[in-house]
């Protein structure tokens, strides 16, 4: 199979996450699942006139396409003429190639959050007015209808998040390819359940600090950074902490909150990316699908058994207090 | 052979959107225009935002130099606070931002560069064979053995930084892991690994041995490796006379530590070095899509001109010093810190631009494992900024294209006003109010164009020896 992949209005991190594929390399899987590149802005070799003539061989259906990666929201202004991005060379917006090839597709994969839902070029009162492929925000429908189909039947798959994990768009990929991807793979916002269905809580090293309530006040401390650093892991899809990422990371395991980056309008937190919003001291936005009572009765039961270990650890930047050895048996 | 226009596009293996116009005449190109032909404001998103928001928001204006935009945003922070980072927070910022810049110059030789030699164009060339066998885009044996050497490379970035690109692991008072014991000695595990990659690959030699040469000449014996190969092709193609810049370099200092920088900061200009002083700097927006006149970008807006006026040709805008545009990047870095290999080539064209980035990726590597040596598991990594209600500052670092800036102010704890100026704005900016040409556009002309040549491989070359980022450039 083929793919052809756009750079749309974005920031290229996405391909290089991807290339940060291991076990194996970007290469390796393409050839190992059957895929190549028709082009691709990073890799191809063909430049100017030679890759224009590609696109438009493309676009007119002389060369069946099987997948359509788009990397990027797409802007549509100024005055909705698509102009903030010209493709070079071609004369045409981004905005015309990228509706003018998704119809000749076989499956159109939006490649992290900017091209699933707009992201963060969308961010800041949108200056491009940019959108996602198939929504605008948590919106259904964007620079496509909400209704649209790949030839192939399945919605706009959304492989969101900032940058995207190189794993989630390779085995998307190769789940294309061996036909295994359906309808009922994808969550309610289009995105592979393999990584969706997981939140960024699952496998978090701090898990333990959560359990106690044990808040880190600031970033470089150990402890949880739900109740004062604006850390979402416990709502955000993602398996972040069960696969880490370039070998042994996450955010939360490098010191710094989860922002949700998988989800719609995460670029919006209506308050800052690293403080949690509090109304009488209590955090808003507790994790969604648990009574709110019974959250904070839990809390403050938990926070009253916290252990010294790890009330002490939760604020210091390294381990301080060990956990406890168990005594011998006399 | 008569006038004529091209219009080269997309141009890919460059970091971003790029249209570059060309008029050509007697198989010349006599003048050229480059477009950066998109827009999406990140300036003006940052504005009323809380002040952090910068550290979450810029790394995403580049998926490539996503690091050096965390370390610019954090920067102009504790400038604006007048903060100072730990200072083993800062080696940690110093080490992250290195393997940065050192995977961005391995893939732009491998992946961006290179590959334009395996074209059939140079089949009758000698060294042709060993250029398609290396660098053929996507199966070259040397692009994959540099893709994962980079993937391998940027397990540190796991470690330090949670991930790469955009991490929020560089803040105004230092990193927000503390690295311990175990992670000094992993860490320089995988620099070991790296330095056996580039010592067996890619310079064939001890990097010790490339860091020492001091001439053109000397560097052009050099044979080992690919760099050998494509000083090899350099040679044969004349590439030092392809492109050649105004010798007009700018570096805002690399790896800033307690004890000084990794690479100084500077201004060189007719053979003669003197310090970095931006009181004279202004973006000019002549012949950009934007409105508002010329200003230092301490004073700077972002008002796109929706119109897309005629007599303008991109969204970027036309940085200039005292009056003249600078080039900058690797080479400019290392003319700047005074390295005299890069002295040597200073002036020079397609073969300076990239034999500069394998000394400054050769002496990086050296920096990275000093840092390392350096880091000392035992002390804080952060010391904590406090929240800015009112400040201005700038920030300023090289990422792997050259000087970076931000510079922002903030009122009642929000941003009021955030400029960036990427490398590649210096670098691919369009002409000014005078109509003196950006350092590409200049390089640009006289650049050979075979007989029906539609995309010259000349200006490919010349394009791509400076690593162009076009998505920093119309942040």
């Amino acid at each position: 199979m083929n793919v052809l992949w756009l750079q749309a209005a974005g920031c290229g991190g996405c391909t290089m996450s991807l290339l940060c594929a291991e076990s194996p390399s970007l290469p390796d899987l393409m050839v190992g699942a059957g895929l190549r590149f028709l082009w691709h802005p990073s890799l191809s070799v063909e430049t100017g006139a030679e890759a224009g003539a590609l696109l438009d061989r493309a676009a007119e259906g002389e060369i069946p396409l099987d997948i359509l990666c788009v990397e990027g929201a797409v802007a549509r202004g100024p005055n909705g003429t698509g102009r903030y991005q010209m493709l070079s060379g071609t004369g045409r917006s981004m905005l015309d190639w990228v509706d003018r090839l998704a119809h000749r597709a076989e499956h159109v994969v939006a490649v992290g959050s900017c091209a699933a839902f707009g992201g963060v070029t969308s961010a800041g009162g949108n200056p491009s007015d940019a959108a996602g492929l198939q929504f605008e925000g948590a919106h259904p429908g964007g620079i496509l209808a909400a209704d649209f189909r790949g030839r192939g039947g399945l919605p706009v798959i959304n492989v969101a998040g900032c940058p995207t994990h190189p794993d989630w768009v390779g085995e998307t990929l190769m789940l294309l390819a061996a036909g295994a991807l359906g309808p009922a793979d994808l969550d309610d916002f289009a995105r592979p359940r393999f990584y969706a269905e997981h939140l960024v809580h699952h496998g978090c090293p701090r898990n333990e600090f959560y359990e106690y309530k044990a808040s880190a006040t600031t970033l470089c401390e150990m402890g949880c950074m739900m109740e004062h650093l604006g850390c979402v892991g416990t709502q955000a899809v993602g398996d972040c902490n069960i696969r880490p990422w370039n070998g042994q990371g996450s955010c939360t395991r490098a010191g710094y909150p989860c922002i949700s980056c998988t989800a719609p309008e995460f670029e919006e937190p209506r308050h800052a990316f690293t403080a949690t919003p509090k109304v009488a001291g209590i955090p808003v936005g507790l994790p969604a699908d648990m009574p709110k009572a019974w959250f904070m009765a839990l809390a403050s039961l938990s926070k009253a058994a916290t252990p010294e270990r790890l009330s002490r650890n939760a604020v210091s930047d390294r381990v301080e207090v060990l956990p406890g050895p168990r005594k011998p048996r006399t | 052979m008569t006038g004529a226009r091209l219009i080269v596009g997309p141009f890919n293996r460059v970091e971003g959107d790029l249209e570059v116009h060309l008029d050509v005449e007697d198989g010349r190109v006599r003048a050229a225009r480059v477009n950066a032909p998109l827009y999406r404001g990140f300036e003006r998103m940052l504005l009323g935002r809380p002040a952090s928001d910068a550290l979450t928001l810029t790394p995403r204006i580049c998926g490539i130099c996503s690091i050096s935009q965390s370390a610019a945003a954090a920067r102009a922070l504790a400038a604006a606070g007048g903060h100072t980072p730990a200072p083993q927070g800062a080696a940690m910022a110093a080490l992250i931002h290195a393997v940065e810049n050192v995977s961005d110059h391995l893939f732009h030789f491998n992946l961006f560069f290179m590959p334009d030699f395996a074209r059939p164009a140079y089949a009758d060339r000698p060294w042709h064979p060993r250029a398609v066998e290396r660098f053929t885009s996507g199966a070259g044996t040397a692009q994959r053995a540099a893709i994962e050497a980079r993937a391998a490379l940027l397990h540190i970035l796991g470690t330090l930084a949670g991930k790469w690109p955009h991490t929020l692991a560089i803040q105004p008072g230092g990193v927000t892991r503390a690295p311990g014991p175990r992670d000094k000695v992993r860490i320089m595990a995988t620099l070991t690994a790296f330095r056996r990659y580039l010592e067996g690959t890619l310079f064939g030699a001890p990097l010790e041995a490339f860091a020492a040469l001091e001439t053109r000449a000397a560097l052009m014996r050099w044979a080992q490796g690919d760099a050998g190969l494509f000083l090899e092709i350099a040679a044969d193609l004349d590439l030092d006379a392809l492109g050649r810049g105004a010798g007009r370099y700018l570096s805002f200092g690399a790896y800033p530590l307690a004890d000084g920088y990794g690479f100084a900061p500077g201004i060189w200009r007719a053979g003669g070095l003197s310090p970095l002083d931006l009181g004279g700097m202004v973006e000019d927006v002549s012949h950009a899509w934007m409105l508002g006149g010329a200003a230092h970008p301490a004073a700077g807006k972002t008002l796109p001109d929706d119109e897309m006026r005629e007599t303008a040709y991109s969204w970027c805008k036309a940085p200039r010093l005292g009056g003249l545009g600078y080039e900058t990047g690797a080479l400019a870095r290392q003319v700047v810190a005074g390295h005299p290999l890069a002295r040597d080539l200073a002036g020079g064209g397609v073969l300076a631009r990239v034999a500069g980035r394998l000394l400054d990726l050769a002496r990086t590597q050296i920096l990275m494992e000093d840092l390392v040596r350096a880091l000392d598991p035992g002390a804080a990594f952060m010391d904590p900024a406090p929240e800015i209600r009112d400040g201005a500052g700038a920030g300023l670092v090289e990422a792997a294209r050259g000087a970076l800036g931000h510079w922002l102010r903030v009122e009642s704890g929000r941003i009021a006003a955030y400029q960036i100026v990427a490398p590649t704005t210096w670098n691919f900016s369009p002409r000014d109010a005078s109509g003196a040409p950006g350092p590409l556009e200049a390089a640009l002309e006289g650049a050979p164009v075979a007989p029906g040549e539609d995309t010259p491989l000349s200006v490919q070359h010349i394009v791509r020896s400076f690593d162009p980022c076009m998505v920093c450039t119309v942040h």
